[in-house]
């Protein structure tokens, strides 16, 4: 089993991580980067894959250098036996169709065609879902890998090395939402959702795990970020600058609208905490909600 | 591994990893046994409380540094140099020094912090085990045997499908959800029971040695009975950690609930004697506050302790030796898990692995095991001296001037002897007349008045219970009858819980419908400690929360 694992970096929107200027545009320089959340659902899915059954989970990612990281935090937090990216200025300003023929043709240019190709359920920064679903037509564009059955919402799944086959559960959204078992053969490309649970139901499975934990931690420990990680540029994948990065990017951003900030109807006045009569009328102003009300 | 009907199966399931699975499963992985421990805790050790000293006794076949060669240097905390026995009565106090009871046939005892500990163990066992193709995993809580024709064939449990096995060793503590499932062992009476509860205060190293007089590499056991405890029968402890100290108190279960005492104030009446003020001085820290029930093996170690392919160690089987006031039950859990893990060799050996059984209850009784547990001496002199109207007897004459006058005339240095003899300590009766009334008149007679200030204020219940927090799951004890008459014991005996408290698991509450008012019981398992207590005095359907889910000790 050869699993090849799309993620991304994205800020870090946690409450204390993320800070925005003035007028409510995002600071990156001062927001660190991370692993995209669903990506890591991803990450979990093709772990669960070679829990039981074996092989080599691929973590692949395009971006800057600093996305090295990103590849690091997947490798310690979920799993990893080998890291890529690629990277370099060509490729830089992508939009989702950009991005999704880099990555095709990357996933090309490993030489072995992987079993499973598993991305996560949209980007927290872009929101957009494409890139998964978009890698995979690009094989088809390209001619190379192409016709591989497409799952996305999977939110539990399994493969049959035997039968040759992976069978998922999806999450189908709409008025009232169901849960749908489908089936199709390898090789694959599946999008996990935000809900995937993985299961380990035999004691095997779990020392397995335990073990593979162990074990990719120890490698996330040793890491060297410039030896370990294979990078590769648009001249090693044999890419058109025409046709990734910016230049290739269909989509014209407009503009960007600033966050709006909450609107605040209540006054907020500072007390200190040396302030006896100050603080006085805060416990007053707090007494009457005391009971729960 | 190889698979059976869909299961999974292991030669060996050992459920549990205190130190009666950890001793099992090393030994077994030392044979090559294929094995795989159970562990419901978040980490070993997150369940567990002792007081506690682990002892390794001379006369026992496997002592658990034998089975992991660095336990002392990596697991425990300090070696205990010195012992004494306080007799109380009010502040008055007569002190002996009982280190030769203490260092009979033991050639050595630390004090140890389970958590610590537990996981220490548990990480040498996963290595050891990992070799054999098994391994340790935690947060699986088993919840039953598995049968087959009814036999025993192996486990279920809430977090993975069922597993087989050849040796399925029942090391999951007391309280055991496998020994209840076979049915041989039963939580009905309260006179098998005690009932343990524990401070851990943080302290300086540096005011360890201080306050206690020692250095680096050096430790105090202190005991404590008399009449500090509101006439309930046992005692309290006080054992240094390298950077704490265990303070506790042990209880006849039948003599807290006689008595309807709240087991927080008991400790809490020993945490404030004058007598503790040299120690604790006035910067008093409570790291953690637990309990757990204790077997008593006088009365609940199980003469056959096995059935099918199931083998119960530790208190699993009630193998937990009071000698005295004296406690001795994870030497005895590690001796049993590596004797029911030598059985199952044997018997593999024989090609009849499931004779493993049969050959376990052999090994404990030939290797003196048994006699420890349930000494013949007890079941006569001491079990006749607890018959009622004899020991109000006894306990009539040792208060008299007749008893008073034995004392003065014994004097400190025979009784020092006397509460020194382990032959005296095996047959002492569970009565009030040795843990209560002969302390109280040794104080009296004997003691000096202690008059120092003890300003230490023990944090309030709800304080206590708050630093617990864990998430619980679904509740896992459900009252069968709420009847006052029936589950009201445990709004005292529960010890997170209290009379008018308001908080804790248990609350007594009145009632009224259709003019008449009821007494009940109500009962909110989220502060659950699991000590046990309830699964006996009350009536429940008890179980373990499953896997990973409630109290995690972080001391133990
Ligand atoms: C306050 C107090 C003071 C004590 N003082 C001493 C002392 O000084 N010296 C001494 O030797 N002994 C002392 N003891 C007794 C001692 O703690 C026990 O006898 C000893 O821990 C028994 O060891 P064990 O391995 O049988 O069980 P435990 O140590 O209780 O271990 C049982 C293990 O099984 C796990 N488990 C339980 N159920 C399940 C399940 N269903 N599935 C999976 N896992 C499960 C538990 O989480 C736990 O890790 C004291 C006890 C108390 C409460
Ligand atoms: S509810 Fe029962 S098991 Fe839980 S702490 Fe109280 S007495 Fe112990």
């Amino acid at each position: 089993m050869r699993t090849v694992v799309l993620t991304k970096g994205v800020p870090d929107f946690r409450e204390g991580q993320v800070s925005f200027d003035e007028d409510g545009h995002l600071e990156r320089g001062k927001t660190p980067t991370v692993m995209n959340p669903n990506d890591k659902q991803a990450l979990r899915a093709a772990f669960q894959t070679k829990v039981r059954h074996g092989g080599t989970v691929s973590l692949m990612s395009m971006g800057p250098p600093g996305y090295k990281e990103v590849l690091e935090e997947g490798m310690r937090d979920v799993y990893a036996d080998d890291l890529y990216l690629f990277s370099d200025r060509e490729m830089g300003a992508a939009d989702t169709w950009a991005t999704a023929m880099t990555i095709a043709t990357g996933i090309e240019h490993l030489g072995e065609e992987p079993d499973l190709i598993v991305a996560g359920f949209k980007t927290a920064d872009g929101e957009t879902g494409h890139t998964g679903p978009q890698t995979n037509w690009c094989f088809d564009i390209n001619e190379n890998l192409a016709d591989r059955p497409l799952i996305t919402h999977v939110i539990a799944m399994d493969v049959d090395e035997e039968a040759g086959t992976v069978r998922a559960k999806r999450l189908v959204e709409g008025d009232v939402s169901e849960i749908e078992t489908v089936e199709a053969d390898l090789p694959a490309f599946v999008v996990t959702d935000g809900e995937f649970e993985s299961s380990y139901r035999t004691a095997s499975q779990r020392l397995t795990y335990k073990d593979l934990r162990e074990e990719t931690q120890a490698r996330a420990d040793d890491i060297d970020l410039e030896e370990d990680v294979t990078v590769w540029n648009h001249e090693d994948l044999n890419l058109d600058p025409d046709f990734i990065g910016l230049d290739g990017s269909p989509t014209i951003v407009s503009g960007v609208d600033p966050i709006p900030k909450a609107p605040s109807e209540r006054e907020a006045q500072v007390v200190e905490p040396g302030d006896e009569e100050g603080m006085n009328d805060v416990l007053e102003a707090v007494t009457p909600y005391a009971g729960g009300d | 591994m190889t698979e059976t009907d869909d299961y999974e199966h292991y030669e060996a399931v050992v459920v549990g990893c205190g130190p009666g699975g950890a001793a099992a499963a090393a030994a077994l992985a030392n044979n090559d046994v294929e094995t795989l421990v159970l562990e419901r805790g978040v980490d070993a050790g997150s369940k567990n409380v002792s007081g506690g000293l682990v002892y390794a006794e001379e006369s026992s076949p496997y002592t658990i540094d034998d089975l992991f060669p660095d336990f002392r240097e990596e697991a425990t905390e300090r070696p205990t140099t010195e012992n004494y026995i306080h007799n109380v009565a009010g502040d008055q106090v007569a002190s002996f020094d009982i280190s030769s009871l203490h260092h009979h046939d033991s050639e050595w005892s630390d004090a140890v912090l389970r958590r610590k500990m537990d996981s220490w163990l548990a990480e040498r066992v996963h290595e050891m085990t990992r070799e054999t193709g098994g391994g340790l995993l935690t947060e699986v809580r088993v919840n039953g045997l598995l049968r087959e024709n009814g036999e025993i064939v192996g486990v279920t449990t809430s977090e993975l499908d069922p597993i087989k096995a050849d040796l399925v060793v029942a090391a999951d503590g007391v309280n055991s959800e496998l020994a209840r499932d076979a049915g041989l062992m039963d939580w009905e009476d309260p006179d098998e029971w005690f009932q343990g509860v524990k401070a851990v205060v943080e302290m300086d190293p540096e005011d360890i040695n201080e306050r206690f007089g020692i250095e680096e590499g050096e430790g105090h056991a202190h005991l404590f009975s008399g009449d500090l405890f509101d006439g309930v029968r046992g005692g309290g402890f006080l054992y240094t950690n390298e950077d704490s100290l265990s303070i506790g108190t042990v209880f006849h279960l039948d003599s807290l609930t006689e008595e309807e005492a709240e087991p927080h104030e008991l400790l809490d009446n020993l945490l404030t004697h004058p007598l503790l003020a040299q120690w604790l001085g006035d910067d008093y820290e409570e790291l953690e506050y637990s309990a757990k029930l204790v077997p008593d093996s006088k009365k609940a170690a199980h003469p056959s302790p096995h059935q099918d392919r199931l083998v119960l160690v530790g208190d699993a089987a009630g193998q937990m030796q009071a000698q005295g006031p004296i406690i001795k039950g994870m030497n005895h859990a590690v001796t049993a898990g590596a004797l029911a893990a030598e059985a199952f060799v044997d018997a593999k050996a024989r090609n009849d692995p499931h004779a493993a059984g049969d050959l376990y209850e052999q090994k404990l009784r030939d290797e003196g095991v048994m006699e420890k547990l349930r000494p013949r001496s007890y079941r006569t002199l001491g079990k006749l001296a607890e018959a009622d109207p004899i020991s109000k007897v006894t306990d009539a004459v040792a208060d008299s001037a007749i008893g008073r006058a034995g004392v003065n005339l014994l004097g400190p240095g025979i009784l020092e002897r006397l509460f020194s003899s382990p032959r005296m300590m095996a047959v002492m009766p569970d009565t009030r007349t040795p843990y209560v009334t002969i302390p109280t008149i040794i104080a009296e007679e004997l003691g000096e008045r202690v008059d120092a200030d003890n300003t230490v204020e023990p944090p309030e219940l709800d304080d206590r219970i708050g630093d617990l927090t864990y998430d619980v799951g679904d509740p896992h004890i459900e009252l069968v009858d709420n009847s006052f008459e029936a589950s009201g014991t445990a709004v005292t005996a529960c010890p997170v819980s209290a009379k008018d408290f308001g908080g804790g698991c248990y609350r007594d509450e009145h009632v009224k419908t259709n003019g008449s008012e009821e007494h009940l019981v109500s009962l909110d398992t989220q502060p659950c400690v699991e000590c046990g207590t309830c699964a006996v005095v009350a009536d429940t359907h008890w179980e373990h929360p499953d896997g990973g889910k409630g109290v995690e000790y972080k001391q133990g």
